[in-house]
């Protein structure tokens, strides 16, 4: 019998099968996927985000982002934001094109809550980590396009006991990564800066310090990247993720902390310096 | 000569009807009911595994009673609709009532069709509003008709003698201690002699307002349910307890030296022993007795 009048949920609602929500989507609604979309012929302006880093410390792992997006030369939005909660044990955030990268986002955070709702159980992080990679390669069309995303992704592993950074390409390549990270345009700066910044048994506080001195090189390089606003009082945003969950850092506790790096800076401009040997 | 086999109509809908009710009257009762801070579910059910409640969304949740396999394609088919809504629209869009609507049609449609058996199910679905007045229960039946619900509300099992009781002993504003323990009293009263339901073989979860998070569902299980029934001073540590351990987000926690210390809680619970169902707070609140959950639930109609 077939009812093409109904009012029921349609079949695919039903139909057993797939946990997840972004394979029910391309079922039921493909043009609510980021990646499903005709890819545009020629170049468009859209807002840029820039850099992330990740850093894990004995607790967990600590994620931050400036809060800039470009387009062009242009300074698109002075407060965006970028690092977000994926679940409540891990952080996600993202470089490149900024509209995209919050709707892969909001796709991803549904992804683990859906997972979870419908099994009666939360995904290991490696199952986490390989789901966001799927969705990235969804994007590959977009990437090719120039609508690039690269996230970055932190967790608490309980299995483990301590944070986890996975970092990704446009073409969905998911690389576990050691200790720190970043991704974006003033990456490069960061990476360099925590290279030298950071120790294995840093405590939060000063993990979160030198996240932020990471971000301060970047910005203080890459004219994408920005740095601590002082006069509007914009700052990073910065998540830590220990076993108590997901929390993000309340904008005085940052503003604090970039307070003292900068007024450190005022001292010496190109940040504390490094042992030789 | 054989005459055409002729049924009325009405005889066809009441025994489509009768069959499914006497398939939701052979399990055990569900109970909802309003307490002070949100809506509690209180079932009996031996599994742990296996939910006869369950979270839909932020503020909306899901109770069944009757044949597993129905009521658990329904509740896929919610979670779905919820996570549809709410990522192509806005978390704030999700409503009981739409999910109550969409299940409504979708039992009704089943029920009067003529090539397919009716399900036999009986549904709760409950949204918490910002305060008790905005609470909202549907009571959905295996055809598809709807009831909106004040205070408590009771179905499967013997839902008369479970009603009866909690119409004389309810009352409105109870605490969570008291909700609890009310619903089981009247879980006992489903036959002539009452009878004590096992604290340990009751499924018990509730939206709770008073939760920081959006996610407002939480279930209660092992220690804590027990905790609720050991009397005025275990129920009021067991409640100190669990705001602390939800609003971990909110709380700029003291750093752990020992990153497993806070997850363990007062329990000895494995730092693996990860919230589930959408408990995605603070490890502690229900990793008691995770740690004899199999790993995957069971999934009967794979």
């Amino acid at each position: 019998m077939s009812r093409p009048s109904d009012s029921r949920l349609p079949a695919s609602f039903l139909t057993p099968g797939s946990s997840s929500f972004a394979d029910f989507l391309a079922q039921q609604s493909p043009e609510l996927l980021p990646g499903r979309r005709t890819p545009p012929s020629g170049q468009v302006d859209v807002p840029h985000g820039t850099t992330i880093v990740a850093a894990t410390f004995p607790d967990g792992v600590i994620m931050a982002g400036d809060r800039r997006a470009t387009m062009g030369n242009v300074i698109a939005q002075r407060d965006i934001e970028k690092v977000y909660p994926a679940d409540e044990f891990s952080a996600v955030g993202f470089a490149g094109t900024a509209g995209l990268g919050v709707e892969m986002v909001r796709l991803f955070q549904v992804e683990l809550e859906h997972y979870e709702k419908i099994e009666g159980t939360t995904l290991s992080i490696d199952g986490k980590a390989n789901r966001l990679a799927t969705l990235i390669r969804g994007n590959l069309s977009m990437a090719m396009q120039g609508l690039a995303v690269v996230p970055l992704f932190a967790g608490f592993d309980p299995q483990a006991v301590g944070g986890r950074i996975f970092s990704y390409d446009v073409a969905g390549g998911r690389y576990e990564e050691t200790a720190f990270h970043a991704v974006g345009s003033g990456s490069l700066f960061a990476r360099g800066s925590l290279k030298k910044l950071y120790r294995e048994n840093l405590s939060e506080r000063e993990c979160v310090m030198a996240v932020i001195q990471s971000l301060y090189d970047a910005a203080d390089d890459d004219s994408a990247t920005g740095g601590p606003d002082l006069t509007r009082r914009i700052f990073p945003i910065v998540a830590v993720v220990t076993a108590d969950g997901f929390r993000r850092l309340p904008d005085a506790d940052v503003g604090a902390i970039a307070d003292e790096v900068v007024a450190g800076r005022m001292q010496r401009p190109d940040g504390p310096a490094a042992q030789l040997i | 000569m054989t005459t055409p086999f002729y049924v009325s109509p009405e005889q066809l809908m009441k025994d489509r009807a009768d069959y499914a009710r006497k398939g939701i009257a052979r399990g055990r009762s569900v109970v909802v009911l309003q307490y002070a801070d949100g809506i509690a579910f209180v079932a009996e059910n031996p599994s742990q595994a296996l939910h006869k409640i369950s979270e839909i969304y932020d503020r909306v949740a899901f109770a069944a009673v009757g044949r597993y396999n129905e009521f658990e394609n329904l509740r896929i088919a919610g979670v779905r609709l919820a996570d549809l809504r709410g990522y192509s629209y806005d978390r704030a869009d999700v409503t009981g009532r739409g999910l109550a609507n969409a299940y409504a049609q979708t039992l009704g449609t089943i029920f009067s069709s003529g090539g397919e058996k009716p399900y036999e199910v009986e549904i709760f679905v409950a949204e918490i509003g910002e305060s008790v007045d905005e609470d909202q229960i549907y009571r959905l039946t295996y055809d598809g008709s709807v009831a909106d619900e004040q205070g408590y509300a009771v179905m499967g099992g013997q839902v008369d003698s479970v009603n009866e009781y909690l119409s004389t002993n309810y009352s409105a504003g109870l605490s969570l201690e008291d909700a609890v323990l009310l619903a089981s009293a009247a879980l006992g009263h489903d036959s002539q002699q009452p009878r004590t339901p096992d604290p340990e073989q009751l499924e018990v979860a509730v939206l709770d307002r008073a939760r920081s998070q959006p996610r407002k569902f939480r279930r209660i299980r092992g220690e804590r349910v027990t905790a609720l029934f050991g009397g005025a001073d275990a129920a009021a540590t067991a409640d100190d307890e669990t705001p602390a351990a939800a609003d971990a987000t909110s709380d700029p926690a003291e750093p752990t030296t020992e990153p497993t210390a806070e997850s363990a809680g007062e329990t000895t619970a494995e730092p693996n022993a990860e919230p589930t169902d959408g408990e995605a707070d603070g490890a502690a609140e229900d990793s008691i007795d995770l740690t004899d959950l199999p790993p995957d639930p069971p999934e009967p109609t794979a």
